[in-house]
């Protein structure tokens, strides 16, 4: 037992010698280069929502209230078309989480899922997958939401 | 004769691989390999509606054909042995059910093809068959869509991820008068170092190429210099580099002879990230490239090191670390 138990030390001890040799090894992701990426691409897509609610507040005469929803459902209509042409993938590759975390993103992470699990039918196929992905920023996202929701009404309750 | 060395090799003396045939995706007939690839497709879903049709297809044509070459028909194979990187390796069982060939699945990860080659050159030498079709393939798709993410999701992935390669790879092994020799085969243990990033399976990898690498040294008295080649799998530009150090470490200097089939399929200029991985890699470069070589007696001995991790999306997501294993087969002419 005693032995054993100094066999796997020393093993272990090689374990963590060689991942620390091959960490130094390894290329490292470019992350200042990657983040400047990310806010550019990711201003860019912002940029390009504010466009479109200008428009549609100039254009087809939405109160600066109601063009958002508008916005929101074009980018998303865009994000989409770009996904199903093989071409927000690309974008992803270079700018991270600068089109991951906009909305366009979002929808990226249905639609791809969608389109991946088309062939194994339409209901357990898209139906079952297409939040595959989505579905932890839906949890995550409405249980953030109460507890900040519960938050606002305790202190206003004070 | 015996037929056991050391530990864990196996010594073959009337095992041949009397033909080979490759087909592969369109980024791979772009690569420097192309003249070596029998079959080269330009659509990646090969005309089919789905990935996983698409990765059957390549199977069957490079199966066809390697049948072909040898000369046989379907009927006159006894066994066909093979596998792939997909849950319950349909892309082999649904090829078999294709070649109506007697059929044994294997999985190996990434070393399906030593595995394979391995298994079929042992039961050549036993008697058990004088035919055998070996071989597997992946594709990219299919092999993101079960083990990462969707083809079409904009991740942002590591340098040192790696691209799976589309194709597949298939050998005649068999008695006969040509065809390089299977001279040994050096079947590896699991060796887990405990690294955990499903992105890097080179770095995972590698250590367990080296303890083939040195088990097989060790047990047939070879060196480095006893090889015109020695490949891995798919340990591509991360793994390669500390495969090498870890060799010289213990004593084995493989400057030059070494080269892995991840960096061999495809060119740096080619967005590949660290490299190519999959049980295509190892099985098209040796198929296509080096037995094209073997038969032009360029090399006249290799030997190849498939590298598997043997990890599922259950385990990684779970926090288990990645267990890996490495094959080696030493393929050579004859000598004069």
């Amino acid at each position: 037992m005693q032995q054993s138990t100094g066999e796997t030390r020393k093993q272990n001890e090689k374990r963590r010698q060689y991942q620390q040799m091959a960490m130094k090894m390894r290329p490292k992701p470019p992350v200042l280069i990657n983040s400047f990426k990310a806010f550019v691409v990711g201003g860019l897509i912002s940029v390009l929502g504010q466009a479109i609610q200008n428009i549609y507040i100039r254009f087809f005469d939405f109160s600066k209230e109601h063009a958002g929803n508008p916005t929101v459902a074009t980018l998303i209509f865009i994000s989409v078309l770009l996904t199903g042409l093989g071409v927000y993938d690309k974008i992803g590759q270079f700018a991270g989480a600068g089109s991951a975390v906009p909305v366009t993103g979002f929808a990226n992470s249905i639609a791809s899922a969608a389109i991946e699990h088309r062939s194994e039918g339409l209901v357990l196929g898209v139906g079952g997958n297409m939040f595959k992905l989505a579905g932890s920023v839906i949890v995550f996202g409405v249980v953030a939401a109460f507890i900040i929701a519960l938050i606002k009404t305790l202190i206003k309750m004070v | 004769m015996k037929t056991q060395l050391g530990r864990s090799t196996w010594e073959f003396s009337k095992v041949r691989i009397l033909s080979s045939a490759v087909a592969v995706g369109p980024l791979e007939g772009q690569g420097p390999l192309a003249n070596d690839f029998d079959i080269i497709h330009e659509d990646l879903y090969i005309g089919q509606d789905t990935w996983e049709k698409a990765e059957r297809k390549l199977f069957e044509e490079a199966l066809d054909l390697s049948i072909k070459k040898a000369g046989l028909t379907k009927d006159q194979i006894n066994l066909m042995i093979a596998g792939d990187l997909l849950n319950q390796i349909i892309s082999a069982s649904f090829t078999a059910t294709y070649s109506q060939i007697p059929y044994l699945g294997v999985y190996g990860a990434c070393s399906t093809s030593m595995e394979a080659l391995a298994l079929s050159a042992a039961l050549i030498e036993g008697d058990f068959a004088d035919y055998i079709v070996s071989g597997c393939s992946s594709h990219n798709s299919t092999a993101e869509k079960q083990y990462r993410y969707p083809t079409e999701y904009g991740g942002q992935k590591p340098p040192y991820a790696q691209w799976t390669v589309t194709g597949s790879g298939v050998a005649i092994v068999g008695k006969g008068l040509v065809g390089p020799r299977v001279k040994y085969a050096t079947i590896g243990k699991i060796v887990d170092m405990g690294l955990k990033d499903p992105f890097d399976m080179g770095s995972a990898m590698a250590p367990a190429a080296v303890d083939t690498i040195v088990q097989h040294f060790k047990d047939t008295g070879r060196n480095p210099e006893d090889y015109d080649l020695i490949v891995t799998g798919d340990l591509a530009s991360v793994g390669y580099p500390i495969a090498k150090k870890l060799l010289l470490e213990q004593g084995y200097d493989m400057s030059t002879v070494y080269n892995d089939c991840g960096l061999m399929i495809y060119s740096p200029n080619q967005e590949v990230f660290a490299g190519g991985s999959g049980c295509a890699s190892s099985a098209v470069v040796t198929y296509g490239h080096i037995m094209k070589k073997l038969n032009q007696k360029e090399f006249n001995k290799v030997l190849v090191v498939a590298t598997g991790a043997l990890l599922s999306p259950i385990s990684y997501q779970q926090g288990e670390s990645i267990p890996c294993i490495a094959h080696a087969v030493a393929i050579e002419n004859e000598e004069d």
